[in-house]
């Protein structure tokens, strides 16, 4: 957000409320798949940035995200207590019908980021209202709206074939996972957050009977991370596996960090995508019952972390670096080099924007155990030689795989930011 | 919880007390009132005249019920006379005459479910009307015992056809009626939960669209004057959904509803919630 830009420019730390816990949720948001990885250098500086900010919410915005902006919302946003994510079909055909959702889904979204219902009531008794109501009187609670477009979307049913950036393709097969089709693809990716739960189900569902006739719903996924009631110390929030979930995500407040490994540039291939960003989806369900009977050395092992204390085996401190070369007394590395952390980090070129959620889905019919883990999303400026290239890395020998499996998946290039008077993917038409 | 984050002394005094402005700030909620409504109309069809479309209408639904009669009176012959294929044969087209005015038929009070109860909407002592008798004929295969519910079932018909005439139609009961019957689709015949025995169902969805059809090519006119585009979007969907349906069709009905795949199932049902959705609307023709 421009907004936050600006902020970033003003050194007073002091003049901007923030909670710790805003920091670190900001500074740790991460996804199983690839982050725990990061070493604690520039943590501190990362963490300082970041609370500069994230500032800019509290202080001028209170509940509200902006909507309209230069990139989207949602992106560099600091991650909301919930996700509502939707990937829809597209049933109509030609780009007038998609050029008019977009445009009614943007006028919707705006007033949804403002508190307000998507429409004005006529008052007509007669008529079912416009909006389905159940955020009458909520404030947005940080809602954020972030429309993206999936490979399908250009085929040649809208005419779009050309605009296809050449980067931007369904995503390989990876090692060991086991699609399911119910939970991948999607002509359009619709991430919605925001700190209420019903607030974000609201949005969903108001975008999906805004496109009745145009377009469907394929999947959607709720998420959770822990709440600000919860800890309000502000700890990196842990995974369900019970690790602490993230420390090396880039810092949303450095400008030149987003260019370079968030925001498509106008030089990337297409020029439409110059201040969007392409987005991974994973649904990596945890075996939990198997990773509960392990025993905690292994568990450690496996994340190449203490649990309690999130510090890289070996060190004290959750942000102490990761030190891959270190060694216990009879000469093996302290952390296992097959280790989560060790195959993460690698030699830290490869750098994303993760803002992942835990996910529960109730039990698998078949085996009666918890259908529960990670909606892992990651944003980056390239998806093959980002979210890819280290997916490839990790699928072939994490040690984390055994105890993990990825039945979703999902690309979608998100637009660049909308401005008054235009829509979200006005540049694509 | 310990927070292990070494942070230079200034740094974790600030967020120290950061941590306190922060917790008010959250606290502070923002409260936006919900757009009021314009001033509320609750003016019905007194602000036109639809006394032709109601017309109109009422002389569907009556040459619709001639039908239903004649037809479930072909039926019930049939299974009196223990002619179980001929039974089978006759039950669905039949039914269809009902299922075109469904909205009208459940006006009637007690008659929709003494003809069309499906096996746990009554009590099982009350359960009578076709769905008893479908049981029999697919589940047990026999018509066996079913006289006396072929009996009742042609006088319930032969009543329903009689109070008809009587029934108070007017457009907002046609623009409601429109939107339940292709509800009446989604909840039981698109799920096959409708025929459970003999699975007919897209005969009867069929059916609910025909009748949601006819009360729009009735309104439509008027729709037009008020919202043309609208009036239009309801049009393609109704042709959408029919060419949908049309692929199901067998002989001089539709194919067995476990013949269904997943994916045609779900389509079908989103290709009807994309017309039910605009067609919600046709209310504006009564007021505002």
């Amino acid at each position: 957000m421009s907004d936050q830009h600006q902020n970033d420019n003003d050194n007073s730390i002091m003049k901007k409320p923030m909670t710790r816990r805003d920091v670190l949720r900001l500074a740790g948001t991460g996804g199983l798949g690839l982050l725990l990885g990061g070493g604690a250098i520039g943590s501190l500086f990362k963490i300082e940035n970041n609370r500069k900010a994230n500032a800019a919410r509290t202080d001028a915005t209170g509940s509200r995200v902006p909507f309209y902006g230069q990139h989207q919302a949602g992106i560099t946003t600091p991650p909301q207590n919930f996700i509502c994510f939707a990937a829809f079909d597209v049933t109509a055909s030609g780009s007038k019908a998609l050029q008019k959702l977009f445009k009614t889904w943007t006028a919707a979204a705006a007033a949804m980021a403002e508190g307000k219902q998507v429409g004005e009531e006529s008052g007509n008794l007669n008529l079912p209202p416009v909006d389905t109501g159940e955020s009458a009187g909520l404030n947005p609670s940080q809602l954020t709206i972030t429309f993206g477009a999936g490979p399908s979307l250009f085929d040649d049913r809208f005419g779009l074939a050309s605009k296809r950036p050449p980067s931007f393709k369904d995503l390989p097969a990876f090692n060991g996972e086991q699609l399911e089709p119910q939970w991948c693809g999607g002509d359009i990716g619709v991430q919605v957050c925001a700190d209420d739960m019903q607030v974000a189900f609201h949005a969903v569902r108001n975008l999906a009977r805004i496109a009745r006739g145009t377009a469907v719903l394929r999947w959607v996924q709720e998420g959770f991370q822990r709440t600000a009631q919860a800890d309000p110390t502000g700890g990196t929030p842990r995974n369900l596996l019970g690790f602490k979930d993230g420390t090396a995500n880039p810092a949303v407040s450095s400008a030149q960090d987003m260019n370079k490994i968030v925001w498509a540039q106008s030089g990337d291939g297409a020029s439409w995508m110059a201040g969007g960003s392409y987005m991974a989806v994973r649904r990596i369900r945890m075996r939990i019952e198997i990773w509960d009977r392990s025993s905690l050395k292994d568990q450690e092992d496996t994340f190449g972390r203490y649990r309690a204390s999130g510090a890289p085996l070996g060190s004290k401190n959750e942000f102490d670096p990761v030190d891959l070369n270190q060694k216990d007394e009879k000469g093996n590395p302290m952390i296992p080099a097959d280790s989560h952390v060790a195959l993460a980090r690698g030699d830290g070129s490869i750098q994303m924007l993760r803002r992942s959620y835990s996910y529960s889905g109730g039990i698998d019919s078949k085996t009666g155990q918890l259908d529960a883990g990670l909606l892992f999303i990651s944003y980056q400026r390239d998806l093959f030689k980002q979210f890819v290239a280290l997916q490839q890395k990790l699928s072939k020998s994490d040690r984390l795989n055994e105890y993990i499996l990825h039945v979703g998946s999902a690309a979608f290039a998100c637009f660049p930011g909308a401005s008054k008077g235009g829509y979200i993917g006005d540049t694509l038409f | 919880m310990k927070y292990k984050v070494i942070l230079p002394t200034g740094m974790l005094v600030a967020s120290l007390i950061f941590s306190g402005c922060g917790q008010k700030e959250n606290a502070e909620a923002e409260q936006t009132p919900p757009a009021a409504p314009a001033a509320a109309d609750t003016s019905n069809a007194s602000s036109a005249d639809f006394s032709a479309a109601v017309e109109q209408y009422r002389t569907f639904a009556v040459e619709q019920c001639d039908l239903f009669v004649k037809e479930t009176e072909k039926f019930t012959n049939a299974v009196k006379a223990g002619k179980l294929d001929e039974a089978k044969k006759l039950y669905a087209p039949a039914r269809a005459y009902y299922e075109r005015i469904e909205p009208v038929a459940e006006a009637l009070g007690d008659l929709d479910p003494d003809i069309d109860a499906r096996v746990n909407d009554v009590d099982a002592a009350d359960w009578r009307g076709f769905h008893r008798i479908e049981k029999a004929l697919w589940e047990d295969n026999t018509t066996a015992g079913q006289e006396g519910f072929a009996d009742q079932l042609l006088k319930d018909a032969q009543l329903l056809r009689a109070k008809i005439e009587t029934i108070d139609i007017d457009a907002s009961l046609m623009v409601t009626g429109a939107v339940e019957l292709l509800n009446e689709v989604s909840s039981s015949k698109v799920t096959g939960e409708e025929e459970l025995y003999s699975h007919t169902d897209l005969y009867d969805f069929a059916a609910n669209v025909e009748g949601a059809d006819k009360i729009y090519e009735i309104l439509k006119a008027d729709l037009a004057k008020k919202d043309p585009d609208l009036e239009k979007e309801i049009g393609e969907r109704f042709a959408a959904l029919k060419q949908e349906l049309d692929a199901f069709k067998k002989g001089d009905g539709y194919v067995d509803y476990t013949e269904l795949k997943e994916d045609q199932i779900r389509k079908l049902s989103q290709n009807l919630d994309a017309l039910a959705e605009p067609l919600s609307n046709m209310g504006k023709i009564l007021g505002v």
